[in-house]
């Protein structure tokens, strides 16, 4: 019965996302406010009956409901509750009614705050994401619908992929969903401000917290998705370049440039066609991402099935969507005024410039994501595009990028002065200079790369204490005037700072532990020991232990420094029951300073394993960074302006709908 | 300034970051794309030497030897075989009898492969080795073909 009544919830759902989507919109270009007011109650509607067939997806995996085919093929009466949870997104079918949970999330979220918006403005926003839920409830219903029932049922499930069966399998899909769903808003608010034709610094205000929250979730789902790869893999890498991560950091990219560039539109009225394209681009890149991922093109742990369908309604869906919406671009952009002038030097120009280099560099990505994929669909050959390419492609672009963000905030709008910064700036980039060599000295070896990636992070750092001090700086009046300063700074800016300093503790770790990290694989017997970077590793041993639903070899290793004892560290190679799949599961004694890392290689002649042993100094700070840029978004969204002048913005945008829609 | 100099200077500004990325895509690209090729077109030497390429097939049986950290082990199409050397520690899901992607050099006929690349599921055939074994299916058959038709 559950089953069947999440299979009934989800048509429903289908037929309310059809008439969310239809009618608000006629009514606002007829100016029928019956019909605009149906987009409210019919959001809360969605919601709820999507809601209720996740609930009986939930249902049947907890209840161990094998006679739902997602559910015997993810889950078993051994696997431990919270991954019977996670079971629901360990799959094709249940990560697409997760995508449309969070879409309606989402919807119903704009529908809750954004009252205060004209009518008109409400239901397109509304229909436009209803539309949007309409394609991707018609892709789960005819090609991959969750509730299939399996007959006759099997005794028990084939069980999670024991990859899958981790912590960050309960978290890291909901949130990174959470941001790449996200960008739908900044979407449907840029669609329906191109019908409606109103769009200025009012709409970019309305834009910008929503475009900066899906930002925060995606900063922190690719980080933890990272830090995930990092333990769970088993060889210390944090970011491979596959297909299914650039999928995720495309729109990450481009969501960057549109935070940036929403900030102009905000203050200056300027970049609006710009910023209305990148809220397009950003969402397509996201309906990309989940070509790439569900429809079985690439060949990894992410994708689940390979059926030509799927594939083609997604791709079929994905031409409508975003050709429809670039038709609409190019007929009603020109329309959109220009906005404010600013000069060739001014902060404007740096915003610009670094919107430019983050497309690019999402222009870059793609197409070494895409091309292996077209030239196979060509029969031109087998290739694949690997990390090297990355690496030389997206360091180069990133450095001026990185250089801007120090200039950026120092900059003045409308015209800035080359000389006044230069003189500004000149103890950031001195200090900054010394503190990169003086990094590489104190490690002991210099290197150009790793001094170019330290400059990179101490320039950053340099430069906002240096805004920081320019906003602050007691005029005679010592400390309390400081603090009294401090306390006055707008949480905005406040927010940018934080998330500035994120991405140079992002390159500090990324360049310390590209440069000094030590990886060794080594044979060791019981009692053997191996000395890396001052540590000494000892071998102390293996038993077989019994997890919930499988068996595993743990090994005991104990690590010193200078004879005195730090830690003991048990890896694990795990063998789970249901499919018989060997695991290796690292095990990490964590450290601000550095990551010591330890996991288990083979059994070898006479007992002997070979042991991998890494020290990954400063490694935690990658995702500390990404962490700090995400609590910058999160500072930034609760300033007090949204709130403080949420009232008048309705006022004004009355007036201004009244004038767009007679 | 003018504002149409002004306009001027952003465009040149814009093209130049393009056209410095495009050279830098295609100079990264030409490094840096890595070329499959089966055991079968090793053995009519078609594939470089010296150059990195993937390598894909299945490990034959029983031809794994390890020692300490180094192994050697051979892959096959059906139709050829090629010898491969890994120093490193080799992916939880590879076996004998298995299908495997190899990265890495050719050098006095044996490849010494950088990577061994991990596949995720026990069903899961890397897609190089899945075409290096069908390239070797077709070719058998024609080979049998040629031979009825001599016959």
């Amino acid at each position: 019965m559950i089953p069947e009544l999440g299979h009934f919830a989800l048509w429903l759902a289908l037929g309310v996302a059809l008439v969310q989507g239809v009618l608000p919109l006629w009514g606002a270009a007829r100016g029928r406010a019956d019909f605009m007011a149906l987009a409210r109650p019919s959001a809360y509607a969605l919601f709820v009956l999507v809601s209720l067939a996740s609930a009986c997806l939930l249902a049947s995996f907890v209840r161990s409901d094998f006679s739902v085919l997602y559910v015997a093929s993810n889950s078993n009466t051994q696997l431990p509750l919270p991954y019977q949870i996670a079971g629901f997104w360990g799959g094709h079918e249940g990560s697409l009614l997760l995508w449309v949970q969070m879409l309606v999330l989402w919807m119903v979220a704009v529908a809750l705050f954004s009252r205060h918006l004209p009518q008109a403005v409400q239901a397109r926003i509304l229909a436009v994401m209803g539309l949007v839920s309409v394609g991707f409830l018609l892709f789960m219903l005819l090609t991959s619908n969750p509730f299939d029932r399996l007959f006759p049922a099997p005794p028990d499930g084939r069980d999670l992929n024991p990859l899958l069966q981790d912590p960050g399998m309960v978290f890291h899909p909901p949130t990174l969903y959470m941001g790449y769903v996200g960008f739908c808003v900044a979407f449907a608010f840029a669609i329906a401000a191109l019908i409606g034709g109103n769009l200025d610094a009012t709409w970019a205000r309305w834009t910008r917290p929503w475009t900066t929250v899906a930002w925060m979730f995606l900063t922190v789902g690719i980080a933890m998705g990272s830090s995930w790869a990092y333990y769970e893999l088993g060889w210390g890498g944090w970011w491979f370049w596959d297909p299914v991560e650039n999928a995720s950091f495309m729109p990450w990219l481009l969501g960057t440039a549109l935070i940036h560039s929403l900030a102009v539109t905000e203050k200056r009225g300027s970049f609006k066609n710009w910023t209305v394209l990148l809220a397009i681009l950003a969402f397509s890149f996201s309906l990309l991402g989940t070509f790439l991922v569900r429809s079985g093109v690439l060949s990894s742990v992410h994708a689940f099935a390979t059926d030509p369908r799927r594939g083609l309604f997604i791709l079929a869906f994905l031409t409508v969507v975003i050709g429809s919406s670039f038709t609409l671009f190019a007929w009603r952009a020109p329309t959109v005024g220009l906005g404010a002038r600013f000069a060739l030097l001014s902060k404007e120009t740096t915003l610009l410039a670094n919107n430019v280099l983050l497309m690019v560099a999402a222009g870059a990505v793609l197409l070494g994501t895409l091309y292996p994929l077209i030239l196979d669909a060509l029969g031109l050959g087998k290739i694949s595009v690997g990390p090297p390419y990355f690496d030389t492609v997206f360091l180069p672009l990133m450095a001026p990028t990185i250089f801007l963000m120090g200039i950026g905030p120092m900059a003045r709008w409308k015209e800035t002065a080359l000389p006044d910064l230069a003189q500004r700036l000149k103890w950031a980039l001195g200090v900054a200079v010394l503190a990169a060599i003086g990094t590489g000295w104190l490690a002991g070896s210099i290197h150009l790369l790793a001094t170019c990636g330290l400059l990179m992070a101490y320039w950053i750092i340099c430069s906002v204490a240096t805004d920081f001090w320019e906003r602050v700086a007691p005029q005679g009046k010592g400390f309390a005037e400081l603090r009294r300063k401090t306390g006055q700074l707008p949480r905005a800016l406040v927010g940018m700072m934080v998330a500035h300093l994120g991405v140079a503790a992002f390159c500090l770790g990324v360049t310390l532990v590209k440069t000094y990290e030590v990886e060794s694989d080594v044979k060791m017997n019981v009692g053997d020991s191996t000395t890396v970077r001052g540590y000494r590793f000892a071998f102390k041993g293996v038993q077989q232990i019994q997890g919930p639903n499988y068996d595993a070899t743990r090994a005991t290793i104990e690590i010193s420094r200078d004879g005195s004892r730090i830690t003991e560290l048990s890896p694990e190679k795990r063998v789970y029951r249901v499919q018989q799949n060997p695991m290796t599961e690292a095990a990490i004694h964590p450290g601000l300073t550095g990551d010591l890392y330890v996991s288990m290689g083979e059994e070898v002649e006479g007992g002997a394993w070979i042991i991998r042993v890494y020290v990954k100094p400063f490694i935690d700070w990658i995702w500390g960074g990404c962490l700090m840029m995400a609590f910058g978004g999160l500072l930034a969204v609760t300033d007090r302006r949204y709130r403080r002048k949420a009232a008048a913005s309705a006022q004004s945008a009355n007036l201004l709908a009244q004038g767009a829609t007679p | 300034m003018k504002t149409r100099h002004k306009r001027l200077a952003i465009a040149a500004g814009v093209l130049l970051v393009i056209a410095a990325a495009a050279t830098l895509i295609l100079q990264a690209f030409q490094s840096n794309l890595v070329f499959f090729f089966s055991p079968t077109q090793i053995a009519t030497q078609e594939a470089p030497v010296g150059r990195t390429f993937r390598l894909g097939g299945l490990v034959v049986a029983g031809s794994v030897k390890r020692e300490g950290v180094a192994v050697d082990f051979q892959v096959t199409d059906t139709a050829k075989t090629v010898p491969v050397h890994f120093e490193g520690i080799l992916p939880d899901l590879f076996k004998e009898g298995k299908g495997v992607v190899a990265q890495g050099k050719l050098q006095d006929g044996v490849f010494v492969a950088k990577e061994v690349l991990a596949k995720h599921d026990e069903n899961y055939m890397p897609p190089e080795a899945a075409e290096a074994l069908k390239n070797a299916a077709k070719s058998n058959e024609k080979t049998a073909a040629s031979l009825v038709v001599s016959k």
